[in-house]
């Protein structure tokens, strides 16, 4: 297959706050015209699925140091330690993807938190519990795109924690109540969300200025 | 050490090895049909054994075997736990009558994928011959033992995901590890501990978590 056929083949996810959605693109540029310069490309195959995950743990890292630099003011010793060790995860979780991506990494994410009201408890663990139920649908539905089985176990090995954090949010929102063990999040099968990155992507634009683009992942 | 193996040494040397030493050729066979994964629905038939044609692959049907003992097992517990006068406090008992659905969902939704090859109930002693003998009168044996077999079941499912890479199972249980996590966040929540061990969740192999289930297998 040649390069012209192959790229206008490709469904151009365009990942930004101002215009989020899928486009198929007719344009032979992958990264839909945006300069490279200025946005992030995720790549293709394994690489573009780190890179994913990369972009979604910059973002929780960036959310939660932010929340514990301007703490809410009525923040109860419960939910300091709780959103401090979360951060600490995230953090955790950036660091060994980049590592694990190396030189394919994307660069640093540009994030945009105005939406957010960080002197309110509400707001903040609102926020928190949309990340992480978006991390772990994310994280559900990558699997299947994941070539690499050691990747596979990887991802296997953060979603499950991101999915402990949805579940301490939201008992520190709704203590002991059905949505701290997934209810909204959870059908009557039993099984908990999964998302493509064409779904999820949108979902996350709004906290994201960097254009994020990602030529291949469906 | 490959590239990949030194990847997950950065999480947990314990980690790599588990992964790499539980690997199965299923891996290669099944992962490596091209289109496959890219054509692989997010929401599984399950409910039948049509989305393998009559039979699963005998690799698949194991692992959902070894899934379906262990959500028997957890939905006995808590169908008793719940059924026992006087156990559960108050206000905890919405989240173990949660709990509890789902791992009945879960029950059925195996047993349907399965088919005439799901494997029948197995007796239970949750007293493990007596050494647990208040499992169902005293409320801090019942966390303890709760939070076992959460904790357990998200590292069974995590151990198995390899196996089930390049199938279209794989996603099913994904969907049912982070229910199982969040579960274990919210009861350990219960018993005033973090929801968590750290930034990175294990996986056991089959046999360890075999090992951790036989004494309450009557």
């Amino acid at each position: 297959m040649d390069m012209q056929t192959k790229a206008s083949r490709r469904h151009i996810l365009k990942w930004t706050g101002v215009g989020a959605g899928i486009m198929v693109a007719g344009s032979l540029l992958p990264n839909f015209g945006i300069s490279t310069a200025l946005g992030a490309e995720l790549g293709d195959g394994d690489v573009g699925v780190l890179n994913y995950a990369y972009a979604l743990e910059q973002l929780e890292a960036a959310f939660y140091i932010q929340v514990l630099k301007t703490p809410f003011s009525s923040m109860q010793e419960n939910d300091q330690v709780i959103l401090t060790s979360i951060r600490d995860h995230e953090i955790a979780h950036r660091d060994f993807l980049k590592k694990a991506l190396g030189r394919n990494a994307i660069g640093a994410l540009e994030v945009d938190f105005s939406a957010v009201d960080f002197g309110s408890r509400a707001s903040v663990l609102g926020t928190a519990e949309v990340f992480e139920n978006l991390g772990v649908a994310a994280y559900n539905g990558a699997g299947q795109l994941i070539k690499n089985v050691d990747y596979l176990a990887a991802a296997g090995s953060i979603v499950s924690i991101e999915a402990r954090h949805a579940a301490a949010i939201s008992d520190l929102l709704r203590p002991y109540s059905a949505q701290a063990v997934g209810r909204g999040h959870v059908d009557s099968k039993g099984l908990d969300g999964a998302l493509l990155p064409s779904q999820v992507l949108p979902k996350a634009a709004p906290f994201i200025k960097t254009p994020v683009t990602a030529a291949s992942l469906a | 050490m490959t590239e990949q193996n030194s990847i997950l040494s950065e999480i947990e040397p314990e980690l790599a090895d588990t992964i790499l030493s539980s690997r199965r050729d299923v891996f290669a066979k099944y992962a490596r049909r091209a289109g496959f994964l890219a054509s692989a629905p997010l929401v599984i038939a399950l409910a039948s054994n049509e989305a393998f044609g009559q039979a699963l692959p005998k690799k698949v049907e194991d692992v959902l075997n070894f899934a379906l003992t262990l959500e028997y097992l957890e939905a006995a517990f808590y169908d008793a736990g719940n059924k026992a006068s006087g156990l559960i406090p108050g206000k905890y008992k919405t989240v173990f009558r949660t709990i509890g659905q789902h791992e009945t969902a879960h029950v059925k939704l195996l047993q349907g994928a399965l088919g005439a090859a799901a494997v029948k109930a197995p007796a239970v002693d949750f007293t493990a011959g007596g050494k647990y003998a208040d499992v169902f009168s005293n409320f801090d044996t019942f966390l303890t033992l709760s939070q076992t077999f959460e904790d357990l079941g998200v590292a069974a499912y995590k151990g198995q995901a390899g196996n089930l890479a390049g199938t279209p199972v794989l996603t099913t249980a994904l969907q049912i590890h982070s229910v199982e996590a969040r579960h274990a966040s919210e009861v350990r929540r219960i018993g005033l501990r973090l929801g968590w061990d750290g930034a990175f969740d294990k996986p056991l192999s089959k046999s360890a978590v075999l090992a951790a289930a036989t004494p309450f297998l009557a």
